[in-house]
């Protein structure tokens, strides 16, 4: 539960934070300004916001496509992640990788990842380099529901508990991969259940709960930096919008949404913070300007940055090599 | 009967026609049922078909490739869908290992009537994991045929002989082409695998284009056909098998060769095309062949890169001049 007024403060800003940023994307996407491919994380800000409060700035994390949400609450500079969203020169990737492969190596943001389950391999490799230069930073690994049938999740948990690697795997159920709800893609309810098989434990909380959230992962990320092995930690949460910008979501059960809606975690935290966590109204919306104002700054930095030169896009391909531009 | 199509069309039509015909002709992938496909291709199919025979799979692509392995050499002619060529790495191991290679290990004791669909090419915007062109990692596998439709009626005709052959097919559909429209007539049924088309006749030079570089082909035609250079433009249609005579008749024609895919250059499958013109027509060229293809790098997100990063009509007509 809320230990005092500025960690429910933190965890609040971030939650508003995200979903500021994803509703200016979603409104971008829409003018055609953002392009490609854009998955929000609308409705699910208490999971990344809740576990990523319990992590050091030497911690890591590796993402999704569905990676924006993770990346704030890992401290991502929302004026660079805006920028590559446009696929601007200023952009965390320099406009080379867009939405779904923003990563801040500065931050321990190993990358959101376009390939559904990739992040479940590339953690065990981060959790092994912290093995082996005996140091307490933990690895926490996001990834959904959907993913979770993906050969890599099966691969992966073994092999971190096999060898005893300090990762918390969390599993962000919002219920669907893209049309397919969880009851048909897998015949159990909880992911979690899947820990027994590795021999480790698995744990379940509600997802929309910032504090649920942050109390299940603590515990969790408390057992990897003490050297006792990795959990899956699985969140139960929504997907407010389509699977991606442009999906109407006519899969979706129109009860279901409005249920889910009702339980809005950024509704359900302000609510909280005024009835019982001792805010006024005001202190809420002093937060809330506070981000509508960064958000609105990383927009007009995102706009009023270049676009990349045609010479930068043969940059980065290797350390040494840079490859030939193309005389036109 | 003709009319209108769009590419995306075409191929429904043709998986359509080729499961009304044989019941044991079933599809399967990601989202390939009720939601219609990540591209809507397959829209409507469900409702048709039912869920038997259109099924929505998990998020499993190793999965998927291998039940269409078992289906195939148990009696089924699955259509596997993998949402995009860059998931192919995912189930490669079932795709080369075992669909590939699973008849001539088995001296021909067993057969794979598979189809592998999947949505390949950049020019979306969808960047380095959406988008790539997988030709030659494909066409290297000894065991797997490859076609890659350019228009609605190819991709109609090519279908039905992908569905009917008794090899894997992977069926490769550009992902920026889904909604280019084009004339067909369904009566033309099945087109060949190993069949390619001149899709534009001229005396000066051959140009071999796949997929969406065929209209690049065509643009750079229309603007060389000024200078008073008259383009004779291939489309093989099927990678492998490969339509050399087409190649090779034309070339006696012309003396000059243009290659052309959206590959990266390095490595792509147009350069084996180049190799066996150079090696068997060498007496008939009066100019070294052209490669043209993508930048040797992963595909770039951003509106200002990744048209560079594409090879364009631009680039043909340079080439074509270059030749002299
Ligand atoms: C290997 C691979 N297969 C398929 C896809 C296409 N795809 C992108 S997201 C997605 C659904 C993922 O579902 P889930 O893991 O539950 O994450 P969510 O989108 O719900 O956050 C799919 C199938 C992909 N990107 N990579
Ligand atoms: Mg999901």
């Amino acid at each position: 539960m809320a230990d005092n007024k500025d960690m429910v403060k933190d965890l609040y800003l971030t939650m508003r934070r995200i979903r500021e940023f994803e509703t200016n994307a979603m409104n971008l996407f829409a003018e055609g300004k953002i392009p490609g491919f854009v998955h929000l994380y609308l409705g699910e800000e208490a999971v990344a916001s809740g576990v990523c409060s319990n992590l050091r700035e030497d911690d890591y994390i590796t993402s999704t496509h569905r990676g924006h949400g993770h990346i704030i609450a890992k401290g991502g500079d929302l004026k660079f992640m805006m920028a590559e969203l446009f696929g601007k020169a200023t952009g965390y990737c320099k406009g080379k990788g867009g939405s779904m492969h923003i990563a801040d190596g500065t931050r321990g943001i190993i990358g959101a990842n376009g390939i559904v389950g990739a992040g479940q391999s590339i953690s065990t490799g981060v959790g092994l380099q912290i093995l082996l230069h005996k140091t307490d930073q933990v690895c926490v690994c996001f990834f959904g529901d959907g993913s979770t049938n993906q050969a890599t999740f099966h691969e992966s948990l073994n092999l971190a508990a096999v060898w005893n690697l300090p990762i918390v795997f969390v599993c962000e159920n919002n219920g669907y991969g893209i049309s397919n709800p969880q009851s048909r893609h897998q015949k159990i309810k909880d992911v979690a259940d899947r820990a027994v098989a590795y021999g480790i434990p698995g744990v379940v909380c509600d997802g929309n709960d910032v504090f649920a959230v942050r109390e299940t992962s603590a515990e969790a990320i408390k057992r990897a930096r003490e050297g006792k092995g990795p959990t899956l930690v699985e969140c139960k949460t929504y997907r407010q919008r389509g699977h991606f910008e442009g999906d109407p979501a006519i899969y979706k059960p129109k009860e279901e949404q409005e249920a889910w809606l009702k339980k809005d975690p950024l509704d359900k935290m302000s609510k909280w913070m005024t009835d019982e966590g001792g805010f006024s109204a005001a202190e809420v919306k002093a937060i809330d300007d506070q981000v509508k104002a960064e958000v609105a700054e990383a927009v007009k930095f995102a706009e009023d940055s270049p676009y990349p030169t045609p010479e930068s896009g043969v940059e980065d391909v290797y350390s040494d090599i840079v490859e030939e531009v193309r005389d036109r | 009967m003709k009319k209108m199509m769009t590419y995306s069309e075409g191929i429904r039509e043709g998986m359509s026609a080729a499961m009304r015909k044989d019941p044991d002709v079933v599809l399967f992938g990601e989202d390939v049922g009720m939601f219609g496909g990540c591209f809507g291709v397959s829209a409507g199919m469900f409702d048709e078909f039912g869920p038997e025979r259109v099924r929505d799979t998990p998020i499993s692509e190793s999965a998927i490739i291998g039940c269409a392995v078992g289906a195939a050499s148990t009696g089924l002619r699955p259509i596997a869908e993998i949402m995009m060529m860059d998931f192919l790495t995912v189930a490669m191991d079932q795709m080369c290992n075992n669909a590939a290679k699973l008849r001539f290990m088995t001296g021909g004791a067993l057969h794979f009537p598979m189809v592998i669909r999947t949505a390949g090419g950049a020019g979306v915007n969808a960047a380095a994991q959406h988008s790539q062109s997988l030709e030659a990692w494909v066409t290297h596998v000894p065991g797997l045929k490859m076609v890659f439709p350019s228009n609605a009626q190819d991709a109609y005709g090519l279908m039905l002989s992908a569905v009917a052959d008794d090899n894997p097919v992977v069926y490769e559909e550009h992902k920026a082409m889904l909604a280019m429209e084009s004339e067909v007539d369904l009566d033309e049924g099945p087109i060949p695998l190993g069949v390619g088309k001149v899709v534009r006749p001229g005396s000066d030079v051959t140009i071999v284009a796949v997929g969406n570089m065929v209209h690049q082909a065509l643009a750079a035609a229309e603007t060389l056909e000024k200078d008073g250079i008259d383009c004779e433009i291939i489309d093989p249609r099927t990678l492998y098998p490969f339509d050399f005579d087409m190649v090779a008749n034309s070339i006696d024609k012309t003396h000059k060769a243009i290659v052309v895919s959206e590959e990266v250059k390095r490595g792509g499958y147009m350069g084996e095309i180049s190799a066996q013109i150079s090696e068997n027509l060498f007496d008939s060229l009066d100019a070294p062949v052209v490669r043209i293809g993508a930048l040797n790098t992963p595909v770039p997100f951003s509106p200002a890169l990744e048209p560079i990063y594409l090879p364009n009509a631009e680039d043909i007509v340079k080439a074509v001049r270059s030749q002299g």
